[in-house]
């Protein structure tokens, strides 16, 4: 075994350019020539646009052209990937997202135009200068208030605000109601899961290359999936064949989700480039940010959990309102639906589940999938309301959870999944030990001394992730197939490329998947190389999100590496002499079984590629395979989380003390890296809970617009973070055993934040039971007032 | 047009900036050294963190012109002078400091400053030190823990790799 | 950003000529007013950079007054006062982050009177002497309201003396995105008597809060104004906190900076 394979904490190769100031963000890259882009946006939540005269504008220092909403003619809308078909098996509600507003606009952010001129401030400046004259209609902001009978229409051609009413399982439905007329003890909860901005710490960018001599299009984008925005802008938004159209994500500085979407300001500038005949770049302020990416979560819920007098969950019914704000970016109507409610058992045993979402328009900026992207719903909703339960029936937190863990695998949850693995009582039994929860009762005590109010919360979660096999999410209404593909091209020296239709925006590709194949092969890591990011000269992928990428991007690099050992084999066999049945390898060295007789694998990939002694009638020489991986299920990762809180009683203020996690995330590739990922997760968890907030008034502006005040986690807001993965139930159905590790932190730490607050409030006298996130202080200190 | 001009990474520069040029737009534009980030435009990121005669500011939020005759410092200055990664440098890669990188020229440069003003800080005074960088990967745990190793601490007792 | 000239003078008089010109703008330490500048609020003709004046920069003790230039950055303040007034050198090492503070200025801070800024504060509650191209104001008479100040057109401040208290502290709740003071107090008590002054919390800016001084001035402990009460009429009310909330913060703050003092 050579250092650094499949368990190895190999430090990261791509460190060493990012922290030398040598990474290569798509903000770095100049085309010669290149003009620039800004959008003039709406200022208005809703209105009817009168007068849009750009004239004046166009006379202005520097314009090379202004495009409106007529320029677009003849242009597709910006598609959505997910068809979601309601409760009355009708397919949802479906408005046009055009590229730049037609004679509407229907959020605060929405492009009008766009100028490309030659400086930035040239661009904005004329920006500022086209008179746009809206007639401003009501806007609906909330979500209950959009779907009530005579309020104003976000879509005038749609019947309603209400893009979908889903059921699921919608055969359930009576069953659940039933149950929860009968049972012996229901406990209901009505929560709000905060609205979210991602903010990535890159903000976006796009660049619009086209090529006179090829009638080639190039659009470098800050994507988390280059091929998907490839195949949406150019089949459905402009026409491009992809034998035409490139796409380029280099380093990107994070997505968190808000990176997967095919965005207007894409296609902008891939159409702008050829109209002007220039390269059209567009940089993305934080400001701009805040009003055009695609914001996470925003639901409101009620949640019922029917019990037994034990304990026993017999049945939960779940009501949703979730907001796609104005138009349906790319993934939203699967968020709250198979993404969400197909969580809703969690790790326990309950026969009986209902959910119930309401998808609605309103006049804000699209919502689409963030980090979780509807597990975190899920889990949030339900960890809550157990915690709640255990408390109006006297039973330990953590006893009630036992009590109904599922132990027994592979198992059917009544929401349509099957959970492959997982030993729910294991992570529990790590995590109390992690926490040293025998030991709080006397940090309360010490608490109490400094005048501090302390509370534990504990929960679990689970999540669907290795997104996903084909044929189910088809049935589910994906417009897609989420396979992911790998091309492992051997060169004649032995050195290997992979190149992955994954793509890495941190989480560190470029020294796991080596970590792979080297592991597979028995060579160094250092003699791989990955490529990716680039539809040019990777194979059709999927690219990065749900947790997928060592799943199902993992999965079809070692089914090609695979491929390639047969073939290597075979040519080993013919070096040899032998059999190939009798030829093994290890260590980089093929040996005939049982002899001493063997060749080196660099002896191997030389004949592929000199093959002057070679078995040509039979096999072709080269050294080169590609797969494609569609999986056969979902992975499962699942864990138990605790968080430990101080809370000032002057002020409400909230001080995460400590926070364990103990997850199963099956096989473990590279810890380090899993380990930052569960970090990552945690801080923009802690972060949901306790601080951030997209708050917009009733005429539909954002309050939060800037990091001023929308805010972000801050080193001082987070303690150091004791996690553990070495609880591992392999994923049962692909060939790593893996199962995902990304999500898993924003997922697992809410509901344990909001649980230890509760906690602390209660053991201190205050009748509180709920505080809707972020727990802000002054939301504390506010619902300790109150009882 | 106004020229300025400044010793970036220790070489003499020069060039032409109107009034509001950003001293990062004439570092990523003027001269090409896009390590320096722009994460917001409110000054609070600090992927923009540079260093002016010593000192961290933001250089989003100070004007070319107002770098005239400094000694300025940005993360492409940061490795040592053979090219390998710097002791702060190298902690960062050891303990996993950085995920997408994006933020991470700023955390080195305001890293480095904490380092030369405190050259053994205490867990809390590093949290407190980075009150004006954000990281959106990291959870902060690992940037923490490797300055804390680049500064001789031992940080085998922390949990998590 | 539109566009602008920068001018650099050397000394206050150049500052005061070139401030005379039409839409020109003096700039600080530029840690409000660039990102001002950028979102296009602002719209000068000239900026004034008053960091190339080296009469505006560095600490002084006048008798018992600590006497710091308009120019003095925040960090040098943390350094430089840390022994002359600990309190206010507390305070300035707690603005912004690192990087604001080796930009941001006393004078600059002042002159913009940002009703969450911490500087106003310690000014009001110290009774410091704003002292100006053209006179002394008394801080009573510098704070107008939000943004608001006594100043002139033109006017620049070039220092500030402060009385040093006998005992001071400032308490600073952060509001949780900008960090700016959610509600900030600092007490401050003099031979004659201790001032109270509070930043974050009135949609007036900064102001003093008298019963407490009263109280304060008859027995400097917190249990002196446990009998208190602020009205939250006129506190800002936002998404950080409602009126009532800061009404209580600024209680329970000045009580902090009582026993800290």
């Amino acid at each position: 075994m050579p250092d650094g394979g499949i368990g190895a904490s190999s430090k990261r190769r791509e460190d060493v350019r990012f922290l030398t100031g040598k990474g290569n963000y798509t903000d770095d890259i100049n085309i010669h020539g290149q003009a620039y882009v800004h959008f003039l946006r709406s200022d208005v939540a809703h209105g009817r646009i009168r007068r849009l005269d750009t004239a004046e504008a166009e006379k202005m220092p520097g314009v090379l052209r202004i495009f409106t909403a007529a320029d677009f003619e003849g242009v597709g809308g910006i598609p959505c990937g997910w068809q979601v078909t309601d409760r009355h098996g009708n397919p949802m509600q479906e408005p046009k997202h055009p590229v730049l507003a037609e004679g509407k606009v229907r959020y605060v952010g929405e492009m009008i135009a766009g100028v490309v001129a030659e400086t930035p401030a040239q661009a904005r400046d004329a920006a500022e200068a086209i008179v746009v004259d809206i007639e401003e209609l009501p806007a609906v902001i909330d979500m209950k208030e959009a779907v009530k009978d005579g309020a104003p229409k976000v879509h005038d051609e749609l019947e309603s605000n209400l893009c979908y009413d889903w059921g699921f399982v919608e055969e359930n439905r009576e069953a659940v109601d039933e149950a929860i007329r009968n049972a012996h003890h229901v406990t209901t909860l009505e929560l709000v899961n905060n609205r979210l901005v991602a903010n990535p710490m890159e903000p976006r960018v796009a660049i619009g290359v086209y090529d006179r001599a090829s009638d080639e299009h190039t659009l470098y984008t800050t994507s988390q999936n280059p091929h998907v925005i490839r195949l949406l802008m150019g089949a459905f938004v402009l026409g491009i064949p992809e034998h035409k159209l490139r796409v380029i994500s280099p380093d990107v500085g994070g997505g968190f989700g808000s990176k997967i979407f095919h965005y207007a300001e894409e296609a902008f500038c891939t159409f702008a480039a050829k109209a002007v005949g220039r390269p059209v770049k567009w940089t993305c302020s934080r400001s701009e940010a805040f009003i055009s990416d695609a914001q996470g979560r925003d639901h409101v819920t009620k949640i019922e959990l029917a019990l037994d007098e034990e304990g026993h969950f017999l049945a939960i019914r779940t009501d949703t309102y979730a907001n796609m704000g104005a138009y349906l970016s790319t993934f939203a109507p699967s968020v709250p639906t198979w993404l969400h409610g197909t969580l809703m058992a969690g790790n326990y045993k309950t026969p009986l589940i209902y959910v119930n979402v309401k998808a609605v328009f309103t006049n804000t900026v699209p919502v689409d999938a963030y980090r979780g992207a509807g597990r975190p719903e899920a889990s949030f909703q339900l960890e809550r309301v157990i915690d709640k339960a255990a408390r109006e029936m006297g039973i330990d937190p953590v006893e009630l959870r036992r009590r109904n863990f599922i132990t027994e695998f592979p198992y059917a949850t009544p929401v349509a999944v099957e959970y492959d693995t997982g030993d729910y009582n294991a992570t529990m039994d790590k995590l109390l030990e992690m926490a040293d929860v025998a030991g709080f009762e006397k940090r309360l005590e010490e608490s109490r001394k400094r005048g501090k109010l302390r509370g534990l919360g504990i929960n679990c979660y689970i999540e669907a992730c290795g997104i996903a096999p084909s044929s189910l999410v088809g049935q589910l209404g994906a417009r897609a197939g989420l396979y992911e593909s790998a091309t492992v091209r051997v060169n004649a020296t032995g050195g290997l490329v992979i190149m992955t239709g994954s793509h890495s925006h941190g989480q560190g590709h470029e020294t796991a998947f080596p970590q792979v194949v080297a592991d597979m092969i028995g060579i160094d890591p250092s003699m791989v190389e990955v490529v990716h990011g680039d539809t040019a000269n990777t194979p059709m992928g999927m690219g990065t999100y749900g947790s997928r990428s060592l799943a199902v991007g993992g999965s079809a690099i070692v089914r090609a590496t695979e491929k390639i050992i047969a073939k290597a084999k075979k040519i080993a066999a013919h070096l040899l002499e032998a059999s190939e049945a009798d030829i093994e390898l290890k260590d980089g060295q093929f040996t005939v079984a049982g002899t001493d007789k063997s060749v080196a694998w660099g002896d191997v990939t030389l004949a592929a590629y000199v093959p002057h002694n070679y078995p040509l009638e039979d096999l072709e020489p080269g050294l080169e395979e590609t797969a494609f991986y569609d999986p056969s299920n979902f992975t499962y990762p699942a864990g138990a989380y605790a968080c430990e809180v101080e809370v000032d009683p002057d002020t409400g203020k909230v001080e995460i003390v400590s926070f364990c996690a103990a997850d199963d995330f099956g096989n473990v590739v590279n810890p380090m890296i899993v380990d930052g990922q569960v970090h990552g997760g945690l801080g923009q968890g802690i972060g949901q809970a306790l601080l951030e907030h997209a708050v917009y008034d009733e005429n539909g502006q954002l309050l939060t617009g800037s990091f001023m005040d929308y805010a972000m986690p801050r080193a001082s807001d987070v303690p150091f973070y004791k996690v553990d993965h070495s609880c591992q139930t392999p994923c049962t159905h692909n060939p790593l055993g893996v199962k995902g590790c990304g999500e898993a932190g924003a997922i697992g730490s809410p509901p344990a934040v909001v649980n230890a607050v509760v906690d602390a409030l209660q053991r201190a006298g205050h009748d509180v039971t709920h505080i809707d996130m972020p727990l802000t202080p002054s939301r504390v200190w506010a619902a300790m007032q109150q009882g | 047009m106004t020229k300025v001009s400044m010793t970036v990474n220790g070489k003499a520069v020069s060039g032409e900036v109107e009034g509001r040029t950003l001293l990062v737009d004439f570092l990523r534009q003027g001269l090409g050294l896009t390590g320096t980030h722009v994460g917001c435009d409110t000054s609070q990121c600090g992927a923009c963190v540079v260093h002016v005669d010593g000192k961290a500011v933001k250089s989003c939020t100070m004007f070319a012109l107002e770098a005239e005759g400094a000694h300025v410092t940005t993360i492409e200055g940061m490795a040592n002078p053979d090219g390998s990664l710097s002791t702060l440098q190298q902690a960062f890669q050891d303990h996993h400091g950085l995920q997408c990188g994006f933020c991470t020229p700023g955390m080195i440069m305001s890293a480095a400053a904490l380092l030369a003003e405190n050259p053994r800080p205490s867990e809390a005074e590093i949290r407190e030190y980075l009150e004006g960088n954000l990281c959106r990967c990291t959870g902060y745990h690992n940037i923490v823990k490797a300055i804390m190793a680049a500064s001789g601490q031992d940080v085998s007792s922390i949990a998590a790799e | 950003m539109y566009n602008f000239e920068i001018e650099r003078p050397g000394t206050i008089e150049e500052a005061v000529a070139a401030l005379a010109a039409e839409e020109a703008q003096a700039l600080g330490g530029g840690q409000t007013l660039i990102p001002t500048l950028k979102a296009r609020l602002a719209a000068p003709a000239k900026l004034v950079s008053l960091s190339g004046i080296a009469e505006l920069k560095g600490l002084r003790r006048e008798g018992d007054r600590l006497v710091i230039g308009s120019g003095t950055t925040h960090a040098e303040v943390a350094r430089e006062a840390a022994e002359a007034y600990p309190a206010l050198a507390a305070l300035a090492g707690g603005i912004g982050d690192p990087a604001v503070r080796n930009r941001g200025t006393i004078g600059g801070s002042l002159a913009n009177n940002d009703p969450s800024a911490c500087y106003p504060a310690a000014v009001l509650a110290s009774g410091a002497t704003v002292i100006t191209s053209t006179r002394e104001i008394a801080a009573d008479d510098f704070f107008q309201g939000m943004f608001t100040t006594a100043l002139d057109d033109g006017e620049i401040i070039t220092s500030v003396s402060f009385p040093v208290p006998q005992a001071a502290s400032y308490q600073k709740f952060e509001q949780p995105a900008s960090r700016f003071a959610l509600v900030g107090v600092f007490v401050a008590k003099f031979a004659d008597g201790v001032r109270v002054a509070v930043t974050g919390a009135s949609e007036d800016g900064v102001f003093r809060w008298s019963e407490a001084e009263a109280a304060l001035s008859e027995d400097f402990s917190a249990d002196a104004i446990s009998g208190l009460s602020v009205s939250p009429e006129g506190m800002i009310g936002d998404l950080h906190g409602t009126p009532e909330y800061r009404a209580h913060l600024v209680k329970v703050l000045t009580g902090r900076a009582v026993a800290a003092a």
